[in-house]
């Protein structure tokens, strides 16, 4: 399927990465590719940041009377881990990395469309998280990852400021970012790519890109109103002065469940592509599949209530916020469904990508299962701030969201680094994944039910057992995490050369070389089918 | 949303970008095929731009709405301490801006050089008319002790809440005012790159894409007008 037999010409080919050299040529790049990779770097360095804050949470849960910090200190381990995780690593992950470097090879295209946008992306992403850490080691912030006032207003201490304007210059990267794909997507894709040939990744890009753009602003102004307050001891959310600490509550949310799938709707889009190249079948429900991906970015922004229930608002707004966020199930289980008949009587090969996303199907069904726990009123009341919603959204991002970004880094990174890395050590790292992730976070959905409450830095003593599993299975967690570190790292110089496509798959990025030229393609593809046309059997490796 | 015009006068080839703002023909950059590939994905980037901050003002228009709905009549109170001449002045200012960009952008389209430069030079004289009018109405503000949070003075009923209100209008006539600021910067570029000769038929869309934004402003403006200055019952 290549144009140009990548593996003969391996060492004198010049490609994106060895077309120039230099900090640099990196630093200035206006190469999609190029910038996608910034991105690795820079959210990798993020996750095991908010990882280690993770890993110090768990460690002095072990006890119930708390192990190793202060109260205070666990507060601001929390927050920390929260902010760093959903900001700087979940929200950039997916788009940023994978969605930088294939949006414009699955369509197609030489770049994206305003390529100087995009490293400025990258700038603002830098900006925002060096001032973030920076306030983290200067004393940190206790008000958790929500900012809800008053603890940012009138409790916490001036870091707070530091944090979300953080969070807001980051929010104009994810906002780039958004235009970016989805003008290139409207306008640049190569002759033949019509909307219904696209691959699932592109649909899940546009939706998440939507929500990028639409939601993103709103937490931009909401963090502007919190700084005036903090600034000027006005009342807009200080009940004293006239204000409501709610409207805070309505206006975070409403960009901050939208955000939540900004985590997964990326996520899914990697599992579709997974599932049907190591099925090799033609995605069941194309058409529905894509559709979803539109409806549940739509339906995103019209349940931010649910968060709400036990705030006082009212019952009838409750309700409609309930049912509508029933809704979210439909979408989301006609993409479970079609990728389980996507691998009905398919040839399924177990490499390690696709056990990525199998693990993605099972705990993503999980935690969106949960989830209707928490839309019903009367259980939310039960449930409401307690691990059940700590185990349920960690079901979503780190079951769902984090396992799907490991099984798409697998699955692109010959196509990124020109290597393979030891398929035995992939497989194991993802059991040695899942197994932690269940025995971290199943124990707590437990003690949720039984009523531990979260963000306390102790508890009762009889949830001890459920709270030593929880933290063993983190310290298994943490060290899965470290294992494709690694091996991938050790792929850059030892790994056997990738061929343009290692696994027979038929998405356009597959037909450039490993690794590509800095315009990705020779000459622009021609396209005559949609990305999963497998029917014809398994091609033959490369 | 409209689609962007082709231009039949657009070459299919590219050029380089010197060459061809020296001769007056469409250039685009390389992850383009053609320039009117390039005008169209500007004229949406800019569409979808306008799309976020329709939502970043409408966090604070959202935020307004229920103050206003929960304190109506400090609301009211409040909105009588503006000055309904100066808003209205500047309502036809801005409108006024809005024509004379609209003219910038046709003789972009015509390859009026001259006219180009002047309309866009107008458009920028009244959009400073209208921050100094915004700054007049600020300054007053100050003598008259009704800063919120730094100098509020207020001795009728509800004052917490007419503070709020006051909150409110200076956050968005001052965002707005920054939006302002930056339109006007953007437009003294253009009007320094048409007096250069950088524009032709063939290649305007930076013109055409400023256009927009300031349309969008002016049209924040026709919003924030009525909300900030007309509830208060006067007439
Ligand atoms: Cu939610």
């Amino acid at each position: 399927m290549s144009v140009i037999p990548a593996e003969q010409l391996m060492d004198k080919r010049v490609h994106y990465l060895n077309e120039s050299y230099g900090v640099k040529s990196w630093l200035f790049t206006k190469d999609h590719k190029r910038i996608g990779l910034l991105y690795l770097a820079s959210i990798t360095f993020m996750f095991f940041i908010g990882g280690a804050a993770a890993v110090l949470m768990r460690l002095h849960l072990i006890e119930p009377q708390g192990a190793l910090v202060e109260p205070e200190t666990y507060n601001k381990l929390f927050t920390m881990h929260g902010v760093i995780m959903v900001f700087f690593f979940l929200i950039p992950s997916i788009p940023a990395v994978l969605g930088n470097f294939l949006v414009p090879m699955m369509i197609g295209a030489r770049d994206l469309a305003f390529p100087k946008l995009n490293l400025l992306s990258w700038y603002l992403y830098m900006a925002g998280a060096l001032l973030t850490l920076s306030a983290i080691i200067a004393g940190g912030v206790d008000t958790g990852w929500t900012f809800y006032t008053p603890y940012s207003s009138v409790y916490a201490n001036t870091h707070v400021m530091a944090v979300a304007i953080g969070v807001f210059i980051n929010g104009f990267s994810s906002i780039l970012t958004g235009l970016n794909f989805v003008v290139t997507i409207h306008k640049m894709r190569a002759p033949g790519l019509t909307w219904f040939r696209l691959p699932l990744f592109i649909w899940a890009m546009y939706a998440t890109s939507i929500i990028f753009l639409l939601g993103t602003p709103v937490l931009a102004i909401t963090l502007v109103l919190l700084g005036l307050e903090r600034l000027l001891h006005v009342g807009i959310f200080d009940p004293k002065l006239g204000g409501d600490p709610l409207l805070f509550q309505h206006l975070f949310w409403f960009y901050s469940h939208p955000a939540v799938y900004i985590m997964i709707l990326p996520g899914m889009g990697v599992v579709s592509e997974i599932i049907a190249c190591f099925s090799r079948k033609r995605i069941f429900g194309y058409g529905l599949v894509a559709f979803s991906s539109m409806s549940i970015a739509a339906i995103s922004f019209l349940v931010w209530g649910h968060h709400m229930f036990v705030t006082g608002q009212s019952i009838y707004a409750g309700l409609i916020f309930s049912a509508l966020s029933f809704m979210v199930a439909i979408p989301s289980a006609i993409k479970v469904f079609n990728w389980t008949a996507t691998l009905y009587r398919g040839s399924i090969s177990y490499d390690a990508p696709m056990l990525y996303a199998l693990g993605f199907i099972g705990l993503f069904t999980m935690g969106g299962l949960t989830g209707m726990f928490l839309a019903s009123l009367a259980t939310d009341v039960h449930l409401n701030g307690t691990y059940f919603i700590v185990a349920h959204f960690h079901y979503i991002m780190v079951g769902g969201a984090v396992m799907a970004y490991l099984g798409g880094i697998h699955f692109w990174w010959p196509k990124i680094s020109g290597r393979m890395y030891s398929d035995g050590w992939a497989r194991f790292a993802a059991f040695v994944i899942f197994i932690g992730f269940n025995l971290t976070f199943f124990p707590q959905f437990m003690l949720g039910y039984l009523g531990m409450p979260r963000r306390y830095a102790f508890y009762p003593a009889e949830f001890q057992v459920l709270n030593v599993m929880s933290t063993a299975g983190a310290s298994i967690l943490g060290i899965g995490y470290l294992i494709p570190l690694v091996y991938l790292a050790y792929s850059l110089r030892y790994g056997p050369v990738a061929p343009a496509n290692p696994w027979g798959a038929r998405g356009l990025e597959w037909r450039t070389s490993s690794p590509p030229v800095t315009e990705n393609f020779e000459e622009t593809p021609i396209v005559t089918a949609e990305a999963y046309a497998y029917d014809e059997g398994r091609e033959p490796l490369a | 949303m409209p689609e962007a015009p082709l231009h039949a006068a657009a070459p299919a080839t590219g050029h380089a970008p010197a060459y061809a703002a020296a001769h007056g023909i469409a250039a685009h950059a390389h992850q383009f095929d053609d320039p009117g590939q390039q005008h169209e994905a500007g004229n949406l980037g800019m569409w979808v731009f306008l799309a976020t901050e329709v939502m970043f003002f409408g966090g604070l228009f959202a935020g307004y709405s229920v103050y206003r709905s929960l304190y109506l009549t400090a609301f009211e109170a409040g909105s009588r301490l503006l000055d309904v001449r100066l808003g209205a002045a500047n309502t036809a200012v801005l409108i006024g801006s809005s024509l004379t960009m609209a003219l910038a952008v046709r003789s972009a389209q015509l390859g009026r050089r001259k006219a180009l430069v002047l309309f866009l030079l107008l458009t920028m004289v009244l959009g400073s008319v209208f921050l100094g009018v915004k700054g007049y109405e600020y300054y007053h503000k100050f003598e008259n002790h009704l800063v919120p949070g730094i100098d509020f003075i207020y001795d009728q009923p509800n004052a917490p809440q007419v503070e709020l209100f006051l909150c409110f209008y200076f956050f968005m006539t001052a965002l707005h005012a920054v939006h302002m600021i930056i339109g006007i910067g953007i437009l003294g570029t253009l009007a320094f790159m048409g007096w250069r000769g950088r524009f032709s038929p063939g290649y305007y869309s930076p013109v055409e894409v400023s256009g927009l934004y300031w349309h969008f402003v002016d049209i924040v403006w026709i919003f924030l007008f009525p909300l900030l200055y007309l509830i208060g019952g006067r007439y």
